[in-house]
């Protein structure tokens, strides 16, 4: 259902102004590159993770749910941004994978090192949280996430994060292959002023 | 994706590899494509060598992570459409005395229709000061800065037959700075976009001439292509609508169809041969299952650009070219000049929606020309524009001051992700015969060939025309309304996607690689056309002259072929 959706919004979305006989010769090439990245989407909709246990994956997502928050609008979490990072620990960034085995071993201590009473990261209040993240914000396996984290809010859904577009939706990027001018206020503005 | 190489086309021409054709062409980007669309039209039998795959405008997908390079850290695009990092791994250095690291030094476009698939499709013809700057402004220590052997009306025609048969945008006699046409651009120029607007707005409060860019894009159908549909995967990119005017979309159809040129994609050149006398007799590639092959040929045109060509004349020494194939004046792989850039950013109160359409809609050159008033050497141009996507955008495009991560990294990416547009200039780099592509001789690639060692340090001049144009770009800024403005820092360039220079053109073989009609001075039957052949950087916006003089070589190389004067082996 939710192919035939998008599919139906794609056709309709982009049957403005075009006229050329070009367009209607290419429509089923472009339509099959489309179908196959829905197909990838589809198949892509798992609850398992394929590198991180239930526990880690809970660990890891609290850390992306700091370094882009759900406020008024969703943020990583709802993203599903560690899927993201699950499912690229196994794909094309695999040398990246020891890097949060570490990471994932180094959080608890320096939890517990600032909250002694602690167990672990993801049970933390999130003022808390945000002082042990601000504690390793330099280090690599921060980075890492954070950088992971960003790629999850706003790459394509097809590699598990970004999910129902809220990344997109959260900074009013709308993908589609067919804009129409005016584009933005200014050159609204400006075509006003030139008619 | 379709990697076969027939991109479906069945009736595609096959060569043998051992009877030799008239022409190989090594490299299938914005230069390769036209000379072999050129001479198989004027009759010849041509094989195109390309090292990457045939695409096909269905490969092209919106995919920031899949497409875009980003060539800034943390460096997480996959290389799709370009040279891939991972297995052919490039050095660098600042001077000869270091020793070079790896590092992600050049990219180039590595498919059929090379880096004008992914290009922004800036489209400016060099200005006639560009082919006589030496003469006008005089010989600069430490730099190799001289006049081209041509000037700018010896390829006027072939700019504007570019022009047409590509499909490029614009308006004609809209800058006071253009050099003389002899027809208007074909198409209209494209909508402007907020950042047009702004940068018109800014540039004319300073009593500048902006202008609409010119593009190799088409705003109206054409030659049975589809107009732009302003879908903003562009730059990075390859265009699913074929509207971009890349030799993909433009010219490899037209080459096809003569029956008499055959794409050969996934085939990696590593060495020209030459017989005893000194003639080319084809080249030895790598073909997409690793398995060596030589295709022969009666002449080859080289069209690899500026990195792989000259890396490919120094792989092919022999006993006959100790120095490499073609450099007895030892000045292969020298004097390259790439683009460095300092470009700034502003926000603005309103949003600009900037991820749509194409790059760039206006352009100002009021700064083309060298002053000697400004006291260094240097000129260029700026457009408005935005170069990113979102993932690049908040990685590495957000105004200073944002947080990294939080509440306040969310609100200010949600903030200025459509408030946000930069003012790009585009200067010159100094030809400096210390800066240069050679062989690593520690580094391999995936197929055991030296990796490509880059040394470059810019000229002081280069770095004071940016300083320059950095103030002319937060000027503008300021002046269009920017609530927020800032530049990036202007440090030494440690990578290029421009690669000029490295095998200059020349009247004199001592001073130069190839004669001014792209004939190597050395070996009678070879030729070299790309990014290589230029003698100096323009304003670093070099495909439009990279394919005027590709038109001109192709028209030349046939007529020599013609006559019977080019001596071959066979």
């Amino acid at each position: 259902m939710e192919n035939n959706r998008t599919r139906r919004k794609f056709l309709t979305g982009s049957a403005f102004g075009l006229g050329s006989a070009w367009i209607a010769l290419h429509w089923p090439a472009i339509l099959a590159a489309q179908q196959h990245a829905h197909d990838v989407l589809s198949s892509g909709q798992r609850a398992q993770f394929q590198f991180f246990s239930a526990e880690q994956a809970a660990e890891i997502e609290a850390v992306t749910a700091q370094i882009i928050p759900t406020d008024s609008t969703p943020g990583a979490r709802e993203a599903h941004a560690v899927y993201f990072i699950d499912r690229a620990l196994i794909t094309f960034d695999r040398d990246k994978q020891s890097l949060y085995e570490q990471g994932l071993r180094d959080l608890p201590s320096k939890t517990i090192e600032l909250f002694p009473s602690a167990h672990k990261f993801s049970e933390l209040r999130a003022e808390e949280q945000i002082r042990v993240l601000t504690a390793i914000e330099q280090s690599e396996f921060f980075e890492q996430v954070r950088v992971h984290t960003v790629m999850g809010f706003l790459s394509n859904p097809e590699y598990g994060g970004n999910h129902d577009q809220v990344g997109w939706k959260a900074i009013d990027f709308e993908q589609s292959h067919v804009q129409t001018p005016p584009f933005g206020y200014y050159d609204a503005e400006y075509a006003k002023s030139k008619s | 994706m379709n990697q076969s190489g027939t991109n479906g086309r069945e009736l595609a021409v096959r060569f043998d590899t051992k009877t030799p054709v008239d022409f190989v062409v090594v490299g299938a980007g914005g230069a390769g494509a036209i000379v072999a669309k050129e001479l198989s039209t004027a009759g010849f039998e041509v094989v195109l060598l390309e090292q990457g795959p045939y695409l096909h405008e269905t490969s092209f997908q919106h995919d920031e992570l899949k497409f875009k390079d980003l060539y800034d850290p943390p460096f997480i695009g996959q290389d799709t459409l370009t040279n891939i990092h991972s297995l052919q791994p490039n050095t660098f250095r600042k001077s000869e005395t270091e020793k070079a690291a790896l590092a992600p030094a050049i990219t180039y476009g590595r498919c059929v229709g090379g880096g004008t698939v992914h290009f922004t499709a800036n489209y400016w013809r060099f200005h006639e000061i560009d082919f006589i700057e030496c003469s006008r402004w005089g010989s600069i220590a430490g730099t190799g800065f001289a006049d081209w052997p041509i000037t700018y009306s010896d390829l006027e025609p072939y700019y504007t037959k570019a022009e047409w048969e590509l499909g490029v945008s614009g308006l004609a006699g809209a800058s006071p700075f253009d050099p003389p046409r002899s027809k208007p651009y074909p198409l209209p120029p494209l909508p402007i976009k907020s950042s047009g607007v702004l940068f018109e707005r800014g540039a004319r409060k300073l009593g500048l001439h902006p202008f609409p860019a010119p593009m190799a894009i088409l705003s109206q159908s054409y030659n049975g292509r589809s107009n732009c549909q302003h879908c903003g995967f562009c730059e990075w990119f390859g265009c699913e609508w074929g509207a971009k005017s890349s030799t993909l979309a433009a010219v490899i159809p037209l080459a096809e169809k003569t029956g008499r040129c055959e794409i050969r994609a996934n085939s990696y050149v590593t060495k020209i041969a030459t017989d005893k006398r000194g003639r080319v007799t084809g080249v030895s590639y790598f073909d997409l299952h690793k398995r060596g092959q030589f295709q022969r040929a009666k002449a080859v045109v080289l069209c690899a650009n500026g990195a792989e060509t000259p890396r490919l004349l120094l792989l092919s020494e022999s006993n006959l070219f100790p120095q490499g194939l073609a450099n007895a004046s030892g000045l292969v792989g020298k004097y390259l000049m790439i683009d460095q850039s300092a470009p700034a950013q502003g926000t603005f109160a309103h949003p600009l929606n900037e991820y749509k359409s194409v790059q760039v809609t206006r352009v100002a050159h009021d700064f083309y020309d060298s002053d000697p008033k400004r006291g260094f050497f240097g000129g260029g141009g700026l457009d408005g524009r935005f170069d990113w996507y979102p993932m690049g955008y908040a990685l590495n495009g957000m105004p200073p001051g944002a947080s990294r991560w939080g509440a306040g990294f969310k609100a200010s990416l949600r903030e200025n992700f459509n408030r946000t547009m930069m003012v790009l200039a585009h200067t010159t780099t100094l030809p400096v015969a210390s800066n240069t592509v050679s062989l690593d001789p520690d580094v391999k690639d995936a197929w055991g060939q030296p990796a490509i060692r880059v040394t470059f340090k810019g000229h002081p001049d280069d770095i004071k025309n940016l300083a320059f144009f950095r103030d002319r770009e937060l000027e503008l800024l300021d002046a269009a309304g920017a609530r927020q403005k800032w530049a990036f820092p202007i440090s030494d360039a440690t990578a290029g996607v421009h690669l000029l220079g490295t095998c200059r053109m020349g009247n004199d073989p001592k001073e130069s690689v190839v004669d001014k009609f792209h004939r190597a001075h050395d070996v009678p039957n070879l030729f070299i056309v790309d990014g290589s052949s230029f003698v100096t950087s323009g304003r670093n916006q070099p495909t439009c002259t990279i394919q005027a003089l590709a038109y001109r070589a192709a028209d030349n190389i046939g007529s020599m072929a013609k006559s019977g004067s080019i001596e071959t082996s066979f």
